[in-house]
């Protein structure tokens, strides 16, 4: 494993060193911040997923040590592995952020917008994305797509209106559960993820494709307009479970657990794949040992009111002085410059009298 | 007369059969590659010969065949690309019909160059009967000894399969057509890697346009410095170009890549001028997909030049003021035509064929088509040509495979040409859905928006 050489990458002007085969997407995950570009369709446990979304897109100014040529094309940078000595632009570049803002806004013009009523408001991936990168209003005046609704088995409904056909379900319906159900029909724009004539996705494994996906397409019948995620307390708890790990998300409201979810990390992603019956059929606090708070740091509007792990343990580690870099703090108006009581031509000192208001407009004339 | 490499037979009766082919010189090609020459000295012949990809992107074709890995014990495949779907381009399926040997005449001898026992013709599922037509030309080589197990005694195997596919303009991308090969959705791969490096059943593939293939033929026949010889820089060879629209002998022409588009269009060995006595508007001179020009920018370059029908002159001055060869489809519009209307019809085209993988060529393509739409039909607004332009600029270049880019060059070029004639549509809605905007006046349209 230490033979294994390390390729030295900027991104943003940051340097990290990562092995080979590494690709940029997760170079910048490990500086983390604003220099990992947001993934919509990539998720790292998923073989083959990616590139399909274009939000990662970014620029190689610099191909690597051996070939320092730039890339004339952004690049999917989830799909693309670093060389020695490349240097990418991802925020610092006006393209990236231009075709990014095109992309958020391709993937919004056919989404219905219904976040009011969407079980995904909260954790949604495409809402955190409108948030950075969209904009106020819209361009698009035509009518939006729409499908019906579909059952996907008693437990997992489809709303294709909302998908952004990134492809994870479908990857992991056919890397997890052996038997693949569903897949994608039609092309283009009219492209639906769908099963053959209204089959049930009869799988131990198959409601992960609820955890997997960015946006409200799959959504968990049994929490439907239960409740807002927002509103719900997160805890890890853990079961003995024949099938999977056990180790899973409970979302609570005083004592009853709403729903139940695998364990999801900072970048959105399931740590354990859990089964149904983890998942749909273990609703009562009795089947659970807890195991504490679980912290989510990342997502917009679901962090409200879950400060764990952020405030407080964010101290500034900087003082003012290094922030500054030596500068003098700047004052915004100099009163001892304009006011001439601090500067008068005579010492008030050596007057034998009150000082005057006479005494201090003497260059009036 | 120009010089004639592919088509020269094509008329001779019965040349779709073995027996005329062979008595008209056919399968020499093979006999010499096979049994006087080793596989790298005719990748070199083909390097030597500036043989560029007939299939749009003109890219050269020998230096594809030296990328293509050589790992030990892992077969690799050459796969023919039949699948001639852009819109206009008809060259291939008149080679294939018309001359099937020479097609699987060059498909053994590439085959033979590249390592590849097992190779596939992709056709395109429209048409039907010219798979009847290789398969019968197939069956036949084998039978004289020219396809199978041990070819002419030199103890090389090849098997020919052809495929059909189900209709997806998208199938025509190398990895799409692979993926499609293989049984899947044709949806294209993301590269790298590439086919070279891992193709079909990843193993090294090449994937080769029809005429491509074909020009293989005359190449061995004559050496590739004699290939070289004819045309002019680095278009060299013959070109078919299928033309079509506003002419009056639309068909599928060889010529040698000297010409100038103007003699193209006009002379009577060619378009023979544009139909019913009508004016020239604009053209698009390589496929749907190539930026259309109009007239004064297609047959002067904008350095005042006069433009040849090949590869550097087509281009010449980027996609501001110049195109692309493309495939080689040529469309002539006449004065009566509408470019808005062209321009709908193109992004309808490209809406319905989008894979719908990657999303701003799935969701740009509609959008693209419904404003159209709306100006088309008189439902414009003025801000929907600047929106126009802006979502054909996201697209471009953004996509995994090149479709993208082919549904906004299209846009584009009309917008950036034609602009005037869309602004008309806005501002005339009435009189749009009457009559034609006629000729434009482009007296410099050379106002790019940034």
């Amino acid at each position: 494993m230490s033979e294994q050489p390390l390729f030295k990458v900027t991104i943003d002007n940051i340097t990290v060193e990562v092995p080979a085969g590494t690709t940029i997407l997760n170079a910048a995950r490990k500086i983390g911040g604003d220099v990992a570009p947001p993934a919509m369709c990539y998720y790292s446990k998923l073989e083959g997923s990616g590139g399909k979304c274009r939000t990662c897109l970014v620029e190689v100014s610099k191909g690597s040590e051996k070939d320092p040529r730039p890339m004339p094309k952004l690049v999917a940078s989830c799909r693309t592995t670093v060389m020695d000595g490349m240097e990418v632009k991802n925020i610092t570049s006006d393209r990236v952020i231009d075709a990014r803002n095109g992309v958020v806004e391709f993937l919004l013009i056919n989404h219905p917008l219904d976040c009011p009523v969407c079980d995904q408001a909260g954790e949604c991936h495409l809402q955190d994305l409108s948030y950075e990168h969209g904009k106020a209003g819209t361009r698009y005046e035509f009518q939006r797509r729409t499908f019906k609704k579909h059952d996907l088995g008693d437990k997992i409904q489809l709303h294709m209106t909302r998908c952004i056909l990134c492809y994870r379900c479908v990857f992991t319906a056919d890397q997890l559960t052996g038997k693949r159900e569903h897949g994608i029909l039609d092309r283009g724009d009219h492209a639906e993820i769908a099963t053959y004539i209204e089959k049930n996705l009869d799988n131990e494994f198959i409601g992960n494709v609820i955890d997997v996906c960015p946006v409200g397409a799959l959504t968990d019948k049994t929490f439907r307009f239960k409740n807002r995620v927002w509103f719900l307390k997160p805890v890890d708890a853990h079961r003995d479970c024949k099938t999977c790990s056990g180790k899973v998300t409970l979302w609570n409201r005083g004592d009853e657990v709403y729903r139940v979810t695998a364990r999801k990390d900072q970048w959105g992603e399931v740590e354990d794949w859990i089964c149904n019956t983890c998942r749909f059929d273990k609703k009562q606090t009795s089947d659970w040992v807890i195991e504490g708070p679980r912290l989510i740091d990342r997502h917009s509007v679901i962090a409200q009111g879950h400060y764990a792990g952020t405030v407080g343990t964010h101290k500034p580690t900087e003082t003012f002085e290094a922030v500054h870099a030596g500068r003098q703090p700047k004052l915004l108006m100099d009163i001892h410059s304009i006011s001439e009581v601090n500067q008068p031509n005579i010492t008030l000192s050596q007057l034998d009298r009150p000082a005057h208001s006479t005494d201090f407009n003497h260059n009036k004339d | 007369m120009g010089v004639k490499l592919l088509l020269e037979k094509a008329h001779v009766p019965g040349i779709r059969f073995f027996e005329t082919y062979r008595k008209e010189g056919g399968y020499q090609a093979v006999e010499k590659a096979l049994k006087q020459m080793d596989p790298a000295a005719i990748v070199e012949e083909v390097k030597k010969s500036g043989l560029r990809g007939r299939g749009g992107a003109g890219f050269p074709a020998g230096m594809k065949w030296s990328f293509i890995a050589k790992p030990e014990g892992v077969p690799r495949h050459l796969v023919c690309n039949a699948d001639e779907s852009e819109p206009g381009t008809f060259k291939d399926r008149y080679l294939m019909e018309f001359l099937p040997h020479l097609l699987i005449e060059g498909l053994i001898i590439s085959s033979f160059a590249l390592g590849s026992n097992d190779t596939y013709i992709y056709i395109r599922g429209e048409y039907a009967w010219i798979v009847d037509i290789l398969e019968q030309a197939i069956d036949e080589a084998k039978a004289n000894g020219f396809l199978g197990k041990n070819i002419l005694g030199t103890g090389f195997d090849c098997n020919i399969y052809v495929q059909r596919g189900a209709g997806a303009y998208i199938c025509g991308e190398e990895t799409a057509l692979i993926e499609s090969l293989e049984g899947k959705r044709g949806n294209p791969r993301i590269k790298p890697p590439f086919p070279a490096i891992e193709g079909l059943w990843k193993r090294p593939t090449v994937v080769n346009n029809v005429e491509t293939l074909a020009a293989v033929v005359p190449i061995i026949n004559m050496g590739g410095d004699e290939y070289a010889k004819i045309g002019v820089g680095r278009s060299t060879g013959t070109k078919l170009i299928s033309a079509c629209g506003n002419i009056n002998k639309p068909g599928v022409y060889e010529i040698d890549m000297t010409i100038s588009v103007e003699e193209f269009i006009y002379s009577d060995e060619y378009c023979g001028g544009i139909a019913n006595g009508k004016r020239l508007k604009a053209c698009i001179p390589g496929g749907s997909s190539v930026p259309i020009l109009p007239a004064n920018l297609l047959l002067k370059t904008a350095k005042g030049e006069t433009r040849l029908m090949n590869y550097e002159s087509l281009s010449d001055g980027g996609f501001a003021t110049g195109s692309m060869m493309g495939s080689g489809g040529f469309i002539v519009l006449d004065e009566d035509q509408c470019i808005v209307k062209n321009t709908y019809t193109l992004a309808r085209f490209y809406r319905h064929e989008s894979c719908g993988q990657c999303s701003p060529c799935r969701e740009g393509t509609g959008w693209m088509e419904k404003i159209l739409k709306n100006i088309d039909t008189g439902k414009g607004k003025m801000s929907d040509i600047d929106l126009l332009w802006d979502i054909q600029r996201k697209i471009e270049g953004n996509t995994i495979c090149p479709l993208g880019d082919a549904a906004a060059w299209p846009v584009a070029a009309a917008i950036r040409h034609f602009r005037d004639e869309f602004e008309w549509h806005v501002n005339h809605p009435e009189d749009a859905q009457k009559r034609n905007y006629g000729l434009a006046h482009y007296a410099d349209p050379i106002h790019v928006p940034a």
